[in-house]
């Protein structure tokens, strides 16, 4: 076992995302761990989140005893609408989901490839009830899909390998991988290491990826 | 004259047939017509094929539906929920069917039924499990996979506000599948929360036209699932 540094926080990994967004960006958060990145973006950058249940211009959560049932995200958890928001239909949502309107999406993932391969809906485990709700049309459609996560499990296995074991969501769609260690770029020579957190070494990162790394 | 209004929900679902294929509305509890859900419950048809994103909450609503056994198959994208519990049971059982559809091809699937295309190509799932036993097809050096149009017999869907020529506007994020469901169906159902006459929803902001809508029924405080959730009711109660 290698012995790592617990680099970056959950917050710290949303924050480095946020920064590189661009003034002006249209960008959906999946559920769970994306949806830190709201809360991380910097006074003056205006980002327009899009939620696929059918609103453009998501903000902050709502105060205690002010939720709606009826203004929920993806995740089904209460949000609020931000001035000069939009609702619409789901035929429209992923119309500008598959069309490439929106411009970035940040996912979770249980196994990324070296190639951009993304697994995040289902472990096939045998009679496990499968569910992939709108993650296949976002990697499908959008043209920059971030994946932030944990750079391996919670028992230690790499979840960025050279090919995915788990079912794709879907082939060559991840630009970019933000996790507690390093921020690594999908290119087609292969992964590119951007960043690593205080104290991680090239030797320590390649340690716990399995699949070859270019410093 | 044209008038869709019907007296009760009762009424609203009572041609409803054994066997019918019914898209219900909603992604999760928003939008979803809980009164007519409830209805059927009560009228009983059986066999049904449900398409709807998800499979209900707790023992109320759709849950309720699947739980009293009138549903022989749900298509849907995401039928696990936090709060989902029946729909999982009786799959690992073997005793429900499950057509699982990424979330946008299935709104496309509906819009497309509704507006008379048979089949269409979609980049979503090429190269997943989801893809396989379709058709595929290179279109300028991309691969698309080939989906088909949905129609329904029935469509139960929830609205804000409706009129008698059935046109309809929606509240904020339950608005989802509602509005292409409507437009596949053989016929349409809504339960509107407040019934104006007509005029009185602006036409620049009617979001279903009338044309889509065959029967409207007004239930002005519809159940919020959240809040019977929380007290642990079942339906029928």
């Amino acid at each position: 076992m290698v012995n790592l540094p617990k680099g970056w926080s959950n917050e710290e990994i949303a924050h480095k995302i946020a920064e590189d967004l661009p003034d002006g960006a249209y960008v959906n958060l999946g559920i769970g761990l994306p949806e830190l990145v709201a809360g991380q973006i910097p006074e003056g950058k205006e980002i327009i989140f899009h939620t696929e249940n059918g609103l453009l211009g998501v903000g902050p959560p709502p105060a205690p005893g002010e939720e709606d049932d009826e203004l929920i995200n993806a995740g089904k958890k209460p949000v609020t609408a931000i001035p000069g928001s939009c609702f619409f239909h789901h035929a429209d949502s992923f119309a500008m989901v598959r069309g490439g309107h929106i411009d970035y999406c940040i996912l979770g993932a249980f196994q990324v490839s070296e190639k951009g391969d993304l697994a995040n809906w289902s472990t096939g485990e045998p009679g496990a009830i499968p569910a992939v709700g709108g993650a296949m049309d976002l990697v499908a459609g959008v043209p920059h899909v971030f994946v932030i996560s944990s750079h391996t499990t919670k028992t230690g296995e790499p979840k960025i390998v050279k090919e995915c074991t788990y079912p794709l969501t879907g082939p060559r769609c991840v630009n970019r991988i933000y996790t507690n260690l390093a921020v690594i770029e999908v290119t087609d020579k292969g992964l590119q290491v951007r960043e690593m957190a205080a104290g991680v070494t090239p030797e320590l990162l390649q340690e716990v990826t399995a699949a070859p790394l270019c410093f | 004259m044209i008038n869709k209004i019907v007296p009760s929900a009762a009424e609203a679902v009572k041609d409803i047939f054994d066997g019918a294929v019914i898209m219900i509305g909603g992604f999760g509890e928003a939008g979803s017509p809980i009164e007519l859900i409830h209805a059927l419950i009560d009228h009983g048809a059986k066999d049904l094929t449900v398409v709807s994103n998800n499979t209900g909450n707790g023992h109320v609503g759709l849950a309720a539906l699947i739980e009293n056994r009138q549903v022989r198959k749900m298509i849907c994208s995401f039928p696990r929920t936090a709060q989902s519990v029946v729909f999982p049971e009786l799959y690992k059982k073997g005793e429900i069917e499950l057509e699982l559809v990424p979330q946008g091809t299935l709104a496309e699937r509906i819009r497309a039924g509704g507006a008379g295309i048979p089949a269409f190509y979609t980049p979503t799932s090429v190269g997943t499990p989801l893809q396989e036993g379709k058709e595929v097809r290179e279109f300028n050096g991309r691969l698309y996979v080939m989906e088909y149009g949905l129609r329904a017999d029935f469509a139960l869907v929830k609205c804000k506000m409706a009129d008698r020529y059935g046109n309809l506007i929606y509240n904020k994020t339950a608005r989802n599948f509602n509005p292409v469901m409507c437009m596949a169906a053989r016929t349409t159902i809504a339960q509107a929360s407040r019934v104006v006459e007509p005029g009185d929803i602006d036409p620049e902001i009617v979001v279903t036209p009338g044309i889509f809508v065959h029967k409207v029924v007004e239930i002005p405080n519809p159940l919020s699932e959240n809040q019977l959730l929380k007290e642990n009711r079942r339906y029928p109660w």
